[in-house]
């Protein structure tokens, strides 16, 4: 099970997971929110992990996928934020699981992003590797159904413009969750919400936005 | 035509609920009045309902899914001794002994590694209602149940006169295979069985007794793995294992 190379696991390896800074909003650097516990879960505790978490492995992976813009490194971000998430459960003081868990995925996302960024410190190289999807033969016969559409507008805005529209539309998570998730003030949030759904008004065609 | 600039933000929160009830009174009201707010609205609506559309939003692949669990039993795991580290004989016994041992080790870490398998298994099987997908006390009814389904046929017995009545049958998966688990009940205590054909060339390991609070118990018979499973203890779930073995066709 543990067998698979992650193809960028040396990134998220570099640094042992207590001591990684993430990148909050405004460039203020959070610790992450879950605390490597010495101590494994008892048997309670995972089962109490699985019924609360891994049922939103769906959302977090379309979190994961709409920040970072692939599909083999969403996997990936998924898998490293489940099993911080796992370590990390005792951290998880109730509340909304989903904000719990997307502030995770989010902080692996920066992790990568900003490694990534590292490595090519040239914003035009770092667009050249910036993976993109391939379109599998289905997505090809399909040549940009709707739902395809949708998705590129999407995937096309600007990254907090991005995420914001992703955990309000997809998620439903309130303007408090998604505030706490991504570091910013609320009002920043209202903000970022309503200029990503100016664009996406923009991008896609009027007689697309008619149901 | 467009939303009049002061009622902007109003409107993405009326469509989030994000508005108290006198702000969404209003709100709603005037957009009864204001073509402008009304259109706009609607395109907020119509956007809304697009991206909910299903095929939009991506879902998990199966096997991260399954990667995800499977990583997250290994973590669940108790760290295990390092075998090596109180071998030191196997040190001076030359290659072929440290050889030996290092072939014990890795049956031993894939046993173990199943024992864990078997436990969630049972835990699943006990709190997600799913217990048994065939629910009957009869075991001409389970058995024929397994045929196709499966490609081995497990011995189905009714052990209610030893007090261990039976309540079904159940598919399930362990260990990269679909096996065959047979439900029991003991007093208010579940007794999982998992099933599936030997392997040649693995040498059986009895396995540990006991995981968590859990028991397991091992047997083989007829080429057939079995696996027992309870929260009974683990004297209770041998004493399972002789009746069970005692009473399968020879």
């Amino acid at each position: 099970m543990t067998g698979r190379i992650l193809p960028f696991a040396p990134l998220l390896a570099a640094r042992p997971a207590e001591s990684r800074p993430v990148l909050g909003g405004f460039g203020r650097v959070r610790r992450p929110t879950v605390a490597a516990d010495a101590a494994p879960l008892d048997p309670r505790e995972a089962e109490q992990f699985r019924r609360l978490i891994l049922p939103l492995m769906d959302g977090a992976y379309n979190f994961a996928r709409f920040l970072c813009r692939d599909a083999s490194v969403a996997e990936d971000l998924v898998q490293d934020a489940f099993l911080r998430a796992f370590r990390g459960f005792r951290g998880f003081r109730g509340g909304e699981p989903r904000a719990w868990l997307f502030a995770i995925v989010r902080s692996s996302y920066a992790t990568w992003a900003q490694r990534r960024d590292e490595v090519h410190p040239d914003p035009e190289a770092a667009l050249q590797a910036t993976p993109s999807d391939d379109p599998s033969p289905e997505a090809a016969l399909v040549r940009q159904s709707e739902a395809e559409t949708l998705r590129a507008a999407i995937m096309a805005l600007p990254e907090p413009f991005r995420e914001t529209l992703v955990l309000r539309e997809f998620e439903e998570l309130s303007y408090r969750e998604i505030a706490a998730i991504t570091a910013a003030p609320i009002g920043t949030v209202m903000s970022r919400l309503a200029r990503a759904r100016a664009m996406l008004r923009v991008a896609l065609p009027l007689e697309d936005l008619r149901p | 035509m467009s939303a009049c600039p002061d009622k902007e933000a109003l409107l993405h929160g009326l469509l989030d609920g994000e508005l108290d009830a006198a702000n969404a009174q209003a709100c709603e009201a005037h957009l009864k009045t204001c073509a402008g707010c009304a259109q706009a609205f609607g395109e907020l609506q119509a956007l809304s309902a697009r991206l909910a559309t299903p095929g939009v939003a991506f879902r998990a692949p199966p096997e991260l899914r399954r990667r995800i669990e499977g990583a997250i039993a290994a973590e669940a795991r108790p760290p295990r001794r390092r075998l090596w580290a109180a071998a030191p004989w196997a040190l001076s016994a030359g290659f072929a002994a440290l050889a030996a041992s290092m072939a014990v080790v890795s049956i031993e870490t894939q046993t173990l590694t199943l024992a864990d398998q078997l436990v969630s298994s049972h835990v699943r099987s006990t709190l997600a209602s799913h217990l048994v997908d065939v629910q009957t006390s009869d075991r001409h009814v389970v058995k024929p149940w397994f045929n196709g389904k499966i490609d081995f046929a497990p011995p189905v017995l009714e052990l209610a006169d030893a007090g261990y009545p039976l309540v079904g049958g159940r598919l399930d998966y362990l260990d990269n295979r679909t096996v065959a688990a047979l439900v029991y009940r003991r007093n208010r205590h579940v007794i999982n069985v998992f099933i599936w054909p030997s392997q040649p060339g693995l040498t059986s390991w009895p396995g540990p007794t006991g995981r968590g609070g859990y028991s397991v118990a091992h047997w083989r018979s007829r080429g057939l793995e079995f696996w027992a499973v309870s929260d009974i203890d683990a004297g209770d779930l041998q004493n399972f294992r002789k009746t069970f073995e005692a009473r399968a066709p020879a």
